[in-house]
């Protein structure tokens, strides 16, 4: 059943809205079979977008592409879509097979199935998406894992070319969502079908999705796999959304990296453009404050200012050296896997946040200095 | 276990009066009941059964009293069937669409609910009348509304506009959209999501404003009584004939005709009462304005 996907295009979708949601000039390609999640906080326009795919609302410009063909004016049921609601939306009067039968009995007569066949296709399903047994229930009867299923399976019956779930693990709790979403990888695999997922949460995304797609004030961000989104973010926005970032306001001065006036040693990579408007800026990696760095950067750039973005997991915490960045730590709280340490640095305005082991003893109040083994700049 | 011991003695609950004080309030509670409520009703089967079965049976042998009967039931088989149609109508535009001037309809529709029964009678001989409008055109057309079946009708709908629409709005507001849009993205037509997830989601919230517009369609006495011209016979509707049957002293007959309609009133009562208890959670949802 691998490829019986579709290719989708969206160009320069605008919509406006009194409310938040709105979208403003979104493109992006959808390739065949693939996985790909719509992430981005509430009001960033990822649902309305979504629902634009699906015909439940109208662009006020752009268009929308079903493989080669204009689908903008399609309406939603010539689409041929599979739409899971956040909320599941079933048919609470229906038991579960009446729903997962639903869109094969409003079927014009003409392309309608034979009963036997109907009842044949929605126990595959149910099959397919582990429910048998539980055909006669009703969905008030089911659990929300089981609800979940009950929309997916039918939503798959009218054999859609592509498939869009509507924050479909947020009401769940955090040991179905896990289970769930494996399952949903499992399932794409088998069946194929081109899927869009909107979620706001980034593990969610990262591990469940071949690409990501990351939208803020409707304007699409970036879009890229897990890794690059991850790790060559193309925004500020980008690096905090997609994991935990804390940052520190930068001067780039002429190669070197300076905090508060005083230079300091991290690795990095990105841009940090001048404010004079000298284009392009510092691209690539490079020792910040070693001498070599200086001179390479020096050659082209005028002072400029910017943010210098850092993941807990790439500062290491240690006894103060020279040319580190040093701060005191406010806080040392424990998460699943360790500890997370919260260190003010300078006037105490700028707090960094770095992941320690459980055996390093840090006391309140202690200075330290942080080796940052991988950051990225923005110019501001 | 011996620290709970020595803890004071709390009351059963802090929110319990003393046992005189609820004795008083319950006494005082039942005692209103039963003088406004269960009283009147006890009243009315007891005039009318005064006499006896077969008089109370012979009351109804009337013509007059069959043709009010029957003009009732009229009024009430057109009135209420449209007033559902209108009703699902208007709450399906407020609760599903935005518009502008939605409040204003919202308030619109509570009209008949703030202005008298009499006034909303006098307006339908205004407008159609022999002095008013359109009465002169309507009666050279050979049209007659007023004192006639129609005005009846128009008057009784105006009154009763309320009752399903208003069990409607909140209740469709509440359920949203989702449900039809996911009907519509499983390729259905408008009409047939509206048949197949719109109605079965409606259908104790509309069952439930069906059964009370009905009994104040049965009931209306004040818009009706400006409209109809109380012609015995022919525009007596039940309520009305109750009062011409009192005003002739013929209690027995008016208060046999009365029961009929307290009846109708209690059989209502009952229906709403096993819709609450079967489908209570149901309706339970329904935010009451």
């Amino acid at each position: 059943m691998k490829g019986a996907g579709l290719r989708i295009r969206v160009v320069d979708i605008a919509k406006e809205f009194g409310r938040t949601g709105a979208l403003r000039g979104v493109s992006l390609e959808i390739r065949d079979g693939e996985l790909i999640a719509l992430l981005g906080p509430s009001g960033s326009g990822k649902t309305t977008l979504l629902r634009v795919i699906a015909g439940l609302e109208a662009p006020n410009a752009g268009r929308v592409f079903f493989g080669d063909d204009d689908a903008t004016a399609l309406p939603v049921q010539k689409r041929r879509i599979g739409f899971v609601f956040q909320n599941y939306a079933l048919f609470k009067h229906l038991s579960v097979q009446d729903n997962v039968a639903y869109g094969l009995r409003v079927l014009p007569a003409a392309g309608r199935p034979p009963k036997a066949q109907i009842r044949k296709r929605v126990q595959e399903l149910l099959d397919l998406v582990q429910l048998s047994g539980l055909e006669d229930r009703f969905p008030r009867q089911l659990s929300g894992g089981q609800q979940q299923r009950v929309a997916l399976a039918r939503a798959l019956a009218v054999d859609p070319r592509v498939l869009l779930l509507d924050e479909p693990f947020g009401a769940l709790d955090a040991k179905v969502r896990k289970d769930l979403r494996r399952w949903l990888r499992e399932l794409h695999e088998r069946t194929g079908h081109t899927t869009v997922f909107v979620t706001h949460d980034q593990e969610e995304a990262l591990e469940l999705a071949d690409r990501v797609a990351i939208l803020n004030s409707g304007k699409l961000e970036q879009i890229g796999t897990p890794d690059e989104v991850y790790d060559r973010p193309a925004s500020p926005f980008v690096m905090a959304f997609v994991g935990d970032t804390s940052s520190i306001p930068i001067v780039f001065d002429g190669g070197r990296l300076l905090y508060q006036g005083q230079p300091f040693r991290a690795e990095f990579e990105g841009t940090c453009q001048a404010s004079g408007g000298v284009q392009g800026g510092i691209e690539g990696r490079m020792q910040g404050g070693a001498q070599a760095g200086a001179e390479a950067g020096a050659q082209a750039r005028a002072p400029g200012r910017g943010r210098l973005y850092l993941r807990p997991k790439d500062v290491e915490v240690g006894v103060p050296q020279a040319g580190q960045l040093v701060g005191s730590v406010v806080n040392v709280h424990r998460t699943a896997a360790g500890r997370r340490a919260q260190i003010a640095l300078g006037d105490g305005d700028t707090i960094v946040e770095a992941e320690v082991t459980l055996t390093q003893a840090l006391r309140v109040g202690e200075r330290v200095g942080l080796r940052l083994l991988k950051s990225r700049a923005f110019p501001e | 276990m011996r620290n709970r011991d020595r803890q004071p003695k709390m009351p059963a609950s802090v929110t319990t009066e003393s046992a005189s004080a609820r004795a008083v309030l319950i006494a005082l509670a039942l005692a209103f009941l039963v003088l406004f409520l269960i009283l009147p009703v006890v009243v009315v089967f007891g005039e009318a059964l005064r006499k006896g079965v077969w008089a109370y049976l012979a009351t109804f042998e009337d013509p007059d009293a069959r043709a009010a009967i029957w003009l009732t039931l009229t009024v009430a088989a057109i009135a209420v069937p449209l007033n559902m149609l209108f009703g699902i109508a208007a709450s399906w535009a407020i609760a599903k669409f935005e518009f502008r001037g939605k409040s204003l309809l919202v308030t619109l529709i509570d009209l008949p609910f703030s202005i008298s029964p009499v006034v909303s009678g006098l307006i339908y001989v205004l407008l159609f009348g022999a002095h008013g409008y359109f009465g002169p055109w309507l009666q050279a057309h050979g049209v007659e509304i007023i004192f006639a079946l129609p005005g009846i009708v128009l008057a009784t709908i105006f009154v009763t506009f309320p009752f399903v629409a208003r069990e409607l709005i909140p209740l469709m507001e509440e359920q949203g959209n989702t449900d039809e849009e996911a009907a519509l993205t499983l390729g259905a037509s408008g009409l047939r999501a509206f048949m197949t997830v719109t109605l079965p989601n409606i259908r104790w919230g509309l069952l439930y404003g069906v059964l009370l517009c009905n009994a104040r369609a049965m009931g209306e006495f004040g818009a009706v009584a400006v409209v109809s011209g109380h012609i015995r016979g022919f525009t007596d509707t039940m309520p009305l004939h109750v009062e011409i049957l009192y005003n002739e002293y013929n209690f027995a007959a008016a208060f046999a005709m009365a029961s009929v309609l307290t009846l109708l009133a209690l059989v209502t009562l009952v229906a709403k009462t096993l819709l609450e208890i079967h489908y209570g959670e149901a309706l339970a949802r329904t935010p009451r304005v």
